[in-house]
């Protein structure tokens, strides 16, 4: 039966594809004619994605369809949003009412191949974790054979988290929970002793309280989440591009350009001459293939940000969230981030 | 009484006053005895009510008023001021929470279409409003007015349906849902009882299919289904997929409601209706109908508010309806935490809109009960 449904919901996404193969040219003439880029994110993340004061739509996955929105028009606000919650966000790419999809989205293998969708990268490696108060004395998440721990249901955290303590022949009492705001206000009720969920969501949580010092985030981390943007199968242009935006970003703070000297750095030429090909004062071989114009970079990095720029803005330690670097931390630092070379 | 105390006054059979009941029996302190201090335990229980009841006012009062902060910067900002409620998220986000993500140089267009919406309903909801007749065209003419302000073409900007949230999002759904499912609601009630097998046969489908079936999986089919049947490119608005899908479930449930209005009616009423001789829509229009949604009245404002309630549930697809605005305010670290104020002040609007709905569907009762007596 689940066979026969994921087979129907296959071919119906595979004849979709094909009359979207057919119908338009290419996703980036798409939205060129729109003159606008349709981006699906998240209903309200804390750090990711959320409408400040004013209403302008703020956060770290924003800022990838905004990187993305520079480069294709030199404009990082030609840019429209559509809120997709979980259960709508694959549909809604699948189904080409979006351009991309920057929504906290993991990327997994059924994902990228069942679901046909192209992950382009990883914007945030994030992995699940364990809060608990600091009055419960626990240094370690080995220590908490028997707790009883909140968890949203449906998640693929719910499933982390019961191989971790099958592993660790632990028991434990699982509390379900729907939301993150459900799962907040049962944990500081003390329905459960430990809330689990990925870190930058325990980190978001714990700055939350009133008092962020007596809760403590475990050392353990018991699942790769790696965070990236996603487009659909089928336009490999449309891809690198998105790619390649992202890419942009991480480079750019590898090689110290920020959003202050990117135009200073443009307009000489530089030492390190890979700086020179990402800014366009030196021909980056390809580059007309992708359809962007010579200074996309320029203009991604300035009105954007490099990664760094992006990361301190909406998840450093300056925020409420006070995220640190860790795992995102570029690849000379001892972190994960390693863009491959513009050459 | 003028009477001395120690004189026995004497009447004349059949003219005894009435004497005053024994001190203690009557008034205030009567009552209090009676209900509340009759017997040790219910005495017992009386002053732990009042103890509780003393302790949660006061906490109430203390978080809701006394303690609150109506202006701060964050949330942390509000714990530094008082511990009460942080009323300041409402304050700085009302915008959103109202209008959620409308342009904010062309708010005026909602707020014309919500003014406008009072002399278009008071025609129909009220039959002794000043120059009827006319107001009616007006009525008539509101729905296309209202899509027309709101959503721009012909002269104004064209603010697309993403932008739409918050109570205006609500008033869309709940005022459009209403107002496009009573004719059609109607109109499955009749056909659900006409002779032609075939438009009973359509109609009663219709209403099994779309009654046993929860809104929120017809929502899904709207937002994610319809997405596969269409071609790519021809999708049609989100919103417009939502509108139908919650108009056509008011309905079926509205055809239930109507259904057992014209059931309710004596056969006496349509036979006489036959013997004048009158067609199926005269009789329909002028005898058995009017009679049929006067007994349904509290069957339909049921499902009016039931609907008006579940538009709430568009939040699970994605749109911003005042849950999702709090979902997506709350997400802002600086407000993050706030949830018992934000939904709070959901529920209150939710409240107060559905109090009055039930409110005029009491008083429109009353009004029309009046040839019953």
């Amino acid at each position: 039966m689940k066979s026969s449904i994921r087979a129907f919901s296959v071919g119906l996404a595979a004849m979709v594809l094909l009359a979207a193969s057919l119908a338009s040219a290419g996703t980036l003439d798409d939205v060129r004619k729109r003159g606008h880029l349709i981006c699906g994110i998240n209903t309200g993340l804390v750090g990711f994605a959320a409408p400040d004061d004013k209403g302008v739509w703020k956060g770290f996955d924003v800022d990838v369809c905004r990187a993305v929105a520079a480069a294709v028009f030199g404009d990082a606000n030609k840019l429209k949003y559509k809120h997709l919650t979980g259960k709508t966000r694959f549909t809604a790419l699948r189904s080409a009412e979006i351009d991309m999809l920057s929504r906290n989205t993991t990327w997994t293998f059924s994902r990228d191949v069942d679901l046909q969708l192209t992950f382009v990268g990883v914007n945030y490696y994030d992995g699940q974790g364990f809060m608990a108060p600091k009055k419960l004395g626990v240094k370690s998440a080995k220590d908490l054979a028997g707790a009883s721990v909140c968890i949203q249901t449906g998640t693929t955290t719910e499933l982390n988290l019961a191989d971790f303590f099958r592993a660790n022949n632990m028991k434990y009492e699982p509390v379900p929970i729907e939301t993150n705001t459900e799962a907040r206000t049962n944990y500081l009720a003390g329905r459960c002793d430990v809330y689990t969920t990925d870190r930058s969501g325990l980190a978001a949580t714990r700055a939350a309280t009133d008092n962020p010092d007596a809760h403590v985030v475990l050392p353990e981390i018991i699942s790769k989440e790696p965070l990236g943007p996603l487009v659909r199968h089928g336009d490999d242009q449309w891809a690198d591009i998105v790619r390649w935006s992202l890419n942009a970003m991480i480079a750019a703070e590898e090689m110290g350009v920020t959003s202050k000297n990117v135009k200073a750095m443009a307009s000489k030429e530089n030492k390190n001459k890979e700086i020179n090909r990402l800014l366009g004062v030196e021909e980056l071989q390809g580059r007309e293939r992708l359809g962007l114009s010579k200074d996309w970079a320029v203009n991604l990095i300035a009105q954007v940000g490099n990664y760094g720029e992006v990361f301190e803005t909406h998840l450093g330690t300056k925020t409420p969230i006070g995220l640190a670097r860790g795992l995102n931390a570029q690849w000379t630092d001892g972190g994960l981030l390693y863009a491959p070379p513009f050459r | 009484m003028s009477v001395p105390a120690t004189a026995t006054p004497t009447y004349p059979p059949g003219q005894h006053p009435d004497l005053p009941p024994p001190p203690g029996t009557a008034g205030v302190i009567g009552w209090l005895r009676a209900n509340l201090f009759s017997s040790v335990f219910n005495t017992a229980l009386t002053l732990v009510s009042v103890w509780l009841i003393y302790e949660f006012v006061t906490a109430a009062i203390d978080w809701f008023v006394l303690d609150a902060v109506w202006e701060a910067g964050s949330r942390v900002d509000c714990r530094k001021q008082g511990d009460g409620a942080c009323w300041a998220v409402i304050a700085i986000r009302l915008d959103q929470f109202v209008y959620g993500f409308y342009p904010a140089d062309q708010r005026w267009r909602p707020v014309l279409t919500f003014v406008l919406l009072f002399p278009a309903l008071a025609p129909v909801l009220f039959d002794r409003t000043p120059y009827r007749s006319q107001l009616l065209w007006f009525s008539l003419a509101y729905p296309a007015l209202g899509a027309w302000l709101i959503y721009g073409g012909l002269g104004l900007p064209v603010v697309d349906t993403d932008a739409y949230g918050g109570f205006l999002l609500t008033m869309i759904l709940g005022v459009t849902g209403i107002v496009a499912s009573l004719p059609l609601g109607i109109l499955l009630a009749l056909g659900r009882q006409s002779r032609l097998l075939a438009i009973r046969v359509l109609c009663v489908t219709f209403i099994e299919v779309v009654r046993g079936v929860p809104l929120i999986t017809l929502l899904f089919i709207a937002s994610t289904m319809l997405n596969y049947f269409l071609p790519p490119g021809t999708s049609f608005d989100l919103l417009i997929r939502v509108l139908i899908m919650v108009t056509l479930f008011a309905a079926a449930y509205l055809a239930e409601a109507v259904r057992g209005g014209l059931q309710a009616l004596s056969r006496g009423q349509y036979e006489a209706a036959d013997s004048l001789g009158l067609s199926y829509w005269k009789k329909t229009w002028l005898i058995t109908l009017p009679q049929a949604l006067k007994i349904a009245i509290p069957g339909m404002v049921n499902v009016f508010i039931g609907l008006y309630k579940d538009s709430t549930l568009v939040v699970i697809i994605g749109l911003l309806d005042p849950l999702g605005v709090a979902r997506a305010v709350l997400a802002d670290a600086k407000w993050n935490g706030l949830s018992n104020e934000t939904y709070l002040f959901i529920a209150l609007f939710f409240f107060l809109s559905c109090f009055a709905m039930s409110r005029y569907s009491l008083w429109l009762e009353g009004r029309l009960s009046v040839d019953d007596r």
